[in-house]
Order: C-alpha cells, then structure tokens, then sequence
C-alpha cells in the first residue's frame, strides 16, 4: 500500500470500531423492533410477540428471515434504478451517523497507546450528523417518487416537507448550545460535561438549555418521522406511506432504517445534552477500577441513557394520536422557531451579560 | 501519485462527469439527481483543502435543503422525458453562443488574476473558527447586507404567497 500513507495500525483500529460500532447498532435496531412491539403490547394490555423463543426474544431474527425469504416485487411502471436506490440511500444514511458519536473515554493501553473509542473525531461532528440527516430525506422522495404511485407520492412529498420545516428549529435550538460550548466537536461537547457537579451548578447541557433540549427533541421527533408525527406514513390516509409499493427485503431497508436512526438519534440527544458517558462520581470510580473497567463501566453509562431515550419515544409513540398535517406545520413553523429564536437569544444575552 | 492527487482526480472527473450529466439527461429528475452528486464530490474538494465547514455546510444548504425543493417542484409537476416540449433551433444556438460566451469571459478571467494559488495540502483557512473571524471582522458588512437580501427574499415570497387569498 504505497498510495496511502497512513500508519496501518491505525486503519485496522478504525476498521474494527466501525464495525463493532455498525454491527452493534444493527443489533440494538433489531431488539428495538422487539422492544417496540412489547411496549406497546403491555400499554395495550397485551402480551405481544412470545412465540419466538423466551419472551419472544428470537422474533426479530424471524422477522429479517421472513423478509428475506419474500419475493421480490418491482412495479413495471416503477423506476427501476431510483427504486433500488431509495431504500439502499436510506440504510446508507441512517448507518453513517454514527460515525462521529463518541462512545467512551479515552482507553489508554498499558503500553501508552491511546485508543479513542470514536471513529472520526471531526472538528465539526455535530454539522456532520446534521448533513447527514438532511440527505437522508432523498432514500424517502426518491422511493417514494420512483414507486410511481399517487400515495407514495404524496407521503414521501410530505415527509420532506417535514424534515425540511423541523430541521429550522433544530437547527437553531443547537446554535444556542453551540454558543455555550464553543465547539462544534461531539467529543469537546462531551468532555466539557465532565462528571455531574461542578462549581455549583450541574454540568450536563440539559440543566443548561432546558428549553434548547424540549426543542431539540420535538425536532428529533419529526426528522424520525415518529408518532405523534408519523403523517408520512399515516395509514388511514395514505395506505401506508412511501414504502407502500415495496417488498421483501427493501421493505425491511427502510422499516430498519428507521429503527438506526431511533438509536443514532437517542445517543445525539444523550450526548449533547445528557453528559454522553459521564456519571456523578465517575472519578471516584475511575480512581478505584482499571482503566478497561472504567472504559466499559463509560460504555454502558452511554448505552443506558440511549435505551431510556429509546423507551421514551416508544412511550411517546404509544401515548399520542397523530397531529394533523396543518397542525403540524403550524407547531414547526409558528411555536418551535420563534421558540428557538428566543432561547437563542436568551443565552447569547446571557453568556455576553451574566455569565462573562 | 500520493492519496492526495488519487483523490484530487476521483473528484474531478465525478465532478465534472456528473455535471455533464445534469445538462445531458432527458430525465429532469436524473438532472437534478447528477447535480446532487455534483455538489458531493465539490464538498469532497472542500474537504481535501481542510475545509470542512464549508464541505459540510454545502452539503446541508444546498444538497439537503434547495435541491429537495427542487425535487418537490419537478416531482409535482409530473415532468417526463417524452413531455419535455422540443426547443426550436434558433434558441438552442442561442444557448450555445451565450455560454460559450460565458465560458470564454470566465477563462480569460482566470488567467489574468493574479490571485496567489492556495497551498491545498497544508491551509487551514476554512476551518470554522478562521472563517468566523474573517466573516465578522474584514467582511462584517457584506455579510450583513446579505443577511437583509435573504430577508427581502422571505418578505417577498410570504406577499407573493398570500396574494390569493379570498376576501371575508
């Protein structure tokens, strides 16, 4: 390999993080399948899925398999490349997010040698997710669209016109925490969140942008395109929404997607505004165990957090009826921007005031 | 060839072929499509001379937002190669002629600058804090004047929007 000069080492390190990385997420998508099919069950005084292994445990792995094994139906009036690549554009852009997430501090071997449990720590990290998210609206118009279908049409039209109306919000609910944290780096937001309590007052972001987070998840529920937002795939309207002329295995591409980006999207929020893998007292625990421990101890912190997010918009899914298309737009547009424009305001005044 | 020129090049010829490819395609979405990829392998340029705010803001701006928009209109308006009206010659050779034109006036542009080239490999002039301070200190004034056109432009598209509206 004379072309790349890059320290092998480093590339193999890389190599196998990612695919830990990417191979975990797959699997907690798959049990989160699982998982929302029993929330729901329990909230609906059911049993749900326990056929499949103890306490359904092993459905998922029938669900994929099934899928799998479906016949593979393309629309003669569909277009035929478009077709593919919408639900492979999907899975691409849901996988790639994680990329940037910060897992777990620092684990420094006996010898010295640091490995940074982060694939890529970019100086923009928290841009990167954002362009990400922005460019995985295309694996929906483009399936959609390609579909040749007036319902698919429509959902898929209507699911970019969300994620494009919610991403404003988003947008400017971070930049509120942007100013605070002064870098735009995922690691940087993680790190200043060191611990729980500091100088008096809380250190993670939540206890500091309380309004920034309530508007930074609503938005989150809208690019998930999850109830109570799910309108693109509001079935009573649209039969099912984008995906409606697919089958098989690109069927599962995108309704696994979805169930990556509910993960990927529960680890952003934990980490910007939840401490990522911080805990109270981490030092005291860092002091008394290895470093491998400690590293793993971090690991799970992170993980736990992610799975309550999880529950909570399983709850959420299972609580709420669905918003209408004008009221949705109304509460993007009229409340959460002028919501997000005040808070950014608020703490620019405040950090240029109060807190020199 | 290092992986920098390897990389230089792949860009390029993406760039450029998918370029070619959203004037060439019958297909207004394909169009739209290319020009997608267009914008990707810009930002990969913009990446290989470190600056990865503008790559990633390019990516955001125009492939995530404007070229949805652009989707929206052409997947609504129902567009197809065969619907495409046919041009007549007159305006097809005034195509050509102006964009010669264009291509000629941006070359000879280019070749008499005397701007410096950029050291593309070692420059760290696009990262978001140097482009921040350049933005707000030598050029506080365009930006702001900017900032009051993209006002201008949302003023006008709402008066526009609520033209029709029916009187109570």
């Amino acid at each position: 390999m004379l072309l790349l000069q890059i320290d092998t080492a480093i590339i193999l390190e890389k190599l196998i993080l990612a695919s830990v990385i990417l191979l975990g997420s797959l699997g907690i998508a798959m049990y989160a399948t699982w998982g929302e099919r029993k929330v729901a069950a329990i909230m609906q005084d059911r049993i749900g899925p326990n056929r499949a292994g103890p306490l359904g445990l092993l459905q998922p792995l029938a669900d994929g398999g099934k899928l799998f094994f479906k016949e593979e139906i393309i629309p003669d009036s569909a277009t035929k490349f478009l077709f593919i690549l919408g639900p492979a554009l999907a899975m691409l852009t849901a996988c790639m997010t994680s990329a940037v997430i910060p897992w777990g501090p620092d684990y420094v071997t006996e010898s010295g040698h640091v490995v940074a449990l982060q694939v890529a720590d970019v100086n923009i990290g928290i841009l990167y997710i954002f362009g990400v998210v922005s460019v995985g609206v295309y694996g929906m118009m483009l399936g959609g669209w390609a579909s040749n279908n007036k319902f698919s049409l429509l959902s898929s039209i209507r699911a970019a016109a969300q994620a494009v109306s919610y991403e404003l919000a988003f947008g400017i609910s971070l930049v509120a925490l942007l100013m605070m944290t002064g870098s735009l780096s995922m690691r940087d937001i993680v790190e200043q969140q060191h611990g729980f309590w500091a100088d008096g007052y809380f250190t993670w972001n939540f206890f500091k942008q309380p309004l920034g987070f309530f508007i930074f998840l609503v938005c989150s529920f809208a690019e998930l395109n999850r109830a109570p937002f799910d309108l693109a795939e509001a079935e009573s309207e649209l039969n099912m929404g984008y995906h409606l002329e697919y089958s098989s295995m690109k069927l599962g591409f995108y309704l696994f997607a979805e169930y990556i980006n509910l993960f990927i999207s529960s680890a952003v929020l934990a980490t910007l505004y939840f401490g990522g893998y911080n805990f109270p007292f981490m030092d005291a625990v860092a002091a008394a165990v290895g470093p491998l421990l400690f590293t793993i101890i971090s690991v799970l912190v992170l993980l736990t957090k992610v799975i309550g997010f999880i529950l909570f918009f399983m709850f959420v899914r299972w609580t709420l009826p669905r918003f209408r298309y004008d009221q949705l737009m109304k509460l993007g547009w009229k409340s959460l921007i002028p919501l997000a424009l005040f808070n950014m305001l608020l703490t620019g005044g405040l950090i240029l005031w109060v807190f020199k | 060839m290092n992986l920098y020129e390897v990389l230089f090049w792949l860009l390029t010829v993406v760039a450029i072929g998918s370029a070619l490819g959203v004037i060439l395609s019958r297909n207004p979405v394909s169009s739209v499509l290319f020009l997608i990829v267009t914008f990707f392998a810009v930002s990969g340029h913009y990446v290989l001379m470190n600056a990865q705010f503008l790559a990633i803001v390019n990516i955001i701006v125009y492939a995530g937002a404007i070229m949805v928009l652009f989707l929206f209109v052409i997947m609504l308006m129902n567009l197809n190669a065969d619907a495409e009206p046919q041009k007549n010659r007159l305006v097809q050779l005034a195509g050509v002629l102006s964009g010669g034109i264009l291509f000629l006036v941006v070359l000879a542009a280019l070749k008499t600058s005397s701007n410096n080239l950029l050291e593309q490999t070692a420059t760290d002039i696009g990262l978001i804090k140097n482009l921040g301070m350049t933005l707000f200190t030598k050029f506080v004034l365009p930006f702001e004047i900017s900032s009051v056109l993209f006002l201008s432009a949302m003023i006008g598209a709402v008066v526009l929007g609520k033209k029709g509206e029916p009187q109570k």
